[in-house]
């Protein structure tokens, strides 16, 4: 038998359809390799019995022809989401002996489909970073490195261990949230193929907040056809969360490989940084022929306020991170230290000991722009950028029916290296973060590798609800890029 | 504007996180740091826009005014610090 650990999704749920593989045989391989790639640090968690437990009943369900969509597959799973019982921690020491009584959402559809858990993947400390280096286990290793070097490279964050365990076969798929790209950079860094949706499209019920108005939750996968797989089964309205969208799934899968002729696909002139490799600009380029050649039709669109987006963001995530992460209080779940001491020394040295430095200033960011006096200056000036942000998008999108970008600004940089400054490790973001502040759906795939040999993504940027769109866009550069690289296994 | 660190001690305060007093001059430049980047907002002319507090568009949904949960303090208990007889135990808030 062929390693069952590279293979798409798609194969093995027809392999394991049509039982030429078990889903204990194809978990086992999993489970194999996982233990082999302890050094990556992706997962922070493994849960092995759970897994075998849960193949156990695939296999069972197969056997009986009740098999669901995503019957026997093991995948693995963001430390942000809750899973009953298992460590949920948000990579946060705060949170590290934290165990829900309850399942989220997202992770509750993939198991109504069929869906085998590997275990807990690692992460920016509550998903802030852009590297993985916040996690307060550590930070996860990119299985990709530069031409002839040994250098440890970042995976990008903040869902470091999901694009990691992906790009490394040691999950068929994984679950990623994005916040301001948190699901598209790490994609780009990988070779890997990620989707945030529209906001609304999945539950955040049971994922743990980082900035509510902006967290979404998508899948990182090696193809555009099982980003479409997964999605499907993620998504649905979900009335435990007032935020979930009352509408219909489409069928994701059902896009990928229809035709994109006559589409027109929007390229913003202010996506063009100083700065930016010129690889990058290049592959933008063939990105462009890529899809004229698929039909589409290439029209120049401005979106003026772009260089806005990031500043606009660095006020209203801590703003809202400061208010979500207010819960953190030593009483009800989570770390408590100081006990014997009064009730705001207990407060304070729980928060101060449980939080990361990263999380500590965006709190700190986040308390001073809501302070009195200083509300209507940094706030609300923010929440108006945002809608003029959003405004950019409506007018492009009455010319052209998605847009072609970057996904991000380098390739893979290595570990350690942007840390000094937050606000260069802001930047990282420069290209993903407006669609979370305009709530629009956007997926990364790989269009090519730069000098150094490492993946560089493109992005795709669809209207509100129009995911199908993107998986079809999707799916034609990923015909056209022939994308093959993969890295060399050094683990 | 600049952060300085009675600025920190303040909004450390309010966000009831410990932090050392001498990391408040390294906290200020910082913080100084991100928000001098931040003040290219102003470049912005907002006069008349009307803030986005929700990227969906979308009436917030009512429910029927029922219980739909509860009754369950083990579960609810299963993570507290510290807990005796059914209920949380916390340091003294009254005095």
């Amino acid at each position: 038998m062929s390693d069952l650990t590279d293979i798409t999704l798609k194969d093995a749920l027809e392999g394991l359809k049509a039982r030429r593989f078990s889903s204990a045989e194809i978990t086992q391989a999993h489970l194999t390799a996982m233990e082999g790639a302890r050094a990556l640090n992706a997962y922070v968690a493994e849960t092995p019995e759970k897994a075998l437990a849960m193949a156990a009943q695939a296999d069972a369900r197969i056997a009986k022809g009740e098999a669901g969509p995503l019957e026997g597959a093991p995948l693995g799973i963001k430390d942000l989401f809750c899973t009953e019982g298992d460590r949920s921690a948000a990579c946060s020491r705060i949170l590290e002996n934290f165990r829900p009584t309850y399942e989220s959402t997202v992770t509750a559809n993939l198991w109504r489909d069929g869906a085998v858990m590997l275990g807990k993947l690692n992460m920016d400390e509550f998903a802030m970073g852009s590297s993985n280096e916040t996690s307060a286990c550590g930070p996860v290793v990119n299985p990709w490195r530069s031409k002839g070097s040994n250098r440890k490279l970042t995976p990008g964050g903040s869902s470091g261990g999901s694009a990691s365990s992906v790009a490394a076969n040691i999950a068929l798929g994984a679950t990623a949230t994005d916040t301001g790209g948190s699901i598209r950079q790490p994609a780009a860094f990988t070779g890997t193929v990620g989707i945030k949706p529209t906001y609304g499209r999945c539950s955040r019920w049971g994922v743990i907040a980082f900035a509510s108005s902006l967290d979404q939750a998508g899948p990182i996968a090696r193809t555009v056809e099982d980003a479409a797989i997964l999605l499907k089964s993620m998504s649905g309205h979900d009335p435990k969360d007032s935020t979930s969208l009352p509408v219909e799934v489409p069928d994701f899968p059902s896009f990928v490989g229809k035709s994109v002729k006559g589409l027109r696909i929007g390229v913003p002139k202010e996506y063009r940084v100083d700065g930016m490799p010129a690889e990058i600009e290049t592959l933008w380029a063939q990105g462009i022929d890529w899809l004229k050649d698929a039909g589409c039709e290439i029209v120049e669109v401005s979106l003026p306020h772009t260089k806005y987006a990031l500043p606009a963001y660095y006020i209203i995530a801590p703003a809202e991170a400061s208010s979500n992460l207010a819960r953190y209080d030593g009483m009800r779940y989570g770390l408590r230290v100081g006990d014997g001491g009064s009730l705001t020394d207990v407060y304070e040295e729980t928060r101060a000991a449980g939080f990361g430095d990263e999380v500590k200033r965006r709190i700190l960011i986040g308390t001073y722009v809501l302070s009195a006096g200083y509300y209507d200056a940094y706030y609300l000036k923010a929440l108006k950028v945002r809608r003029r942000i959003a405004d950019d998008f409506t007018q492009a999108f009455g010319k052209v029916d998605a847009l072609l970008t970057p996904t991000a600004p380098s390739a893979a940089f290595g570990l350690g290296e942007n840390s000094s400054d937050p606000v260069a490790m802001y930047l990282n973001d420069i290209f993903t973060v407006t669609v979370n502040l305009a709530g629009l759906p956007g997926m990364s795939l790989p269009g090519g590798v730069d000098a150094q040999g490492l993946p560089l993504g493109l992005q795709l940027i669809g209207r509100a609800l129009d995911e199908g769109t993107l998986f079809s866009l999707g799916g034609a550069l990923e015909k056209a890029a022939a994308f093959k690289a993969r890295p060399e296994k050094w683990w | 504007m600049s952060i300085d660190a009675a600025t920190v001690r303040k909004v450390a305060k309010l966000a009831r996180i410990r932090e050392a007093e001498e990391r408040l001059e390294p906290l200020a430049r910082e913080l100084s740091g991100i928000m001098a980047w931040i003040e290219q907002l102003n470049e912005v002319d907002t006069d008349g826009v009307e803030p986005m507090t929700s990227a969906v568009n979308v009436p917030m949904p009512m429910r029927e005014d029922v219980v739909t949960d509860g009754g369950d303090a083990s579960r609810v208990l299963s993570n507290a610090p510290k807990s005796d007889k059914g209920f949380f135990v916390v340091p003294k808030v009254v005095e």
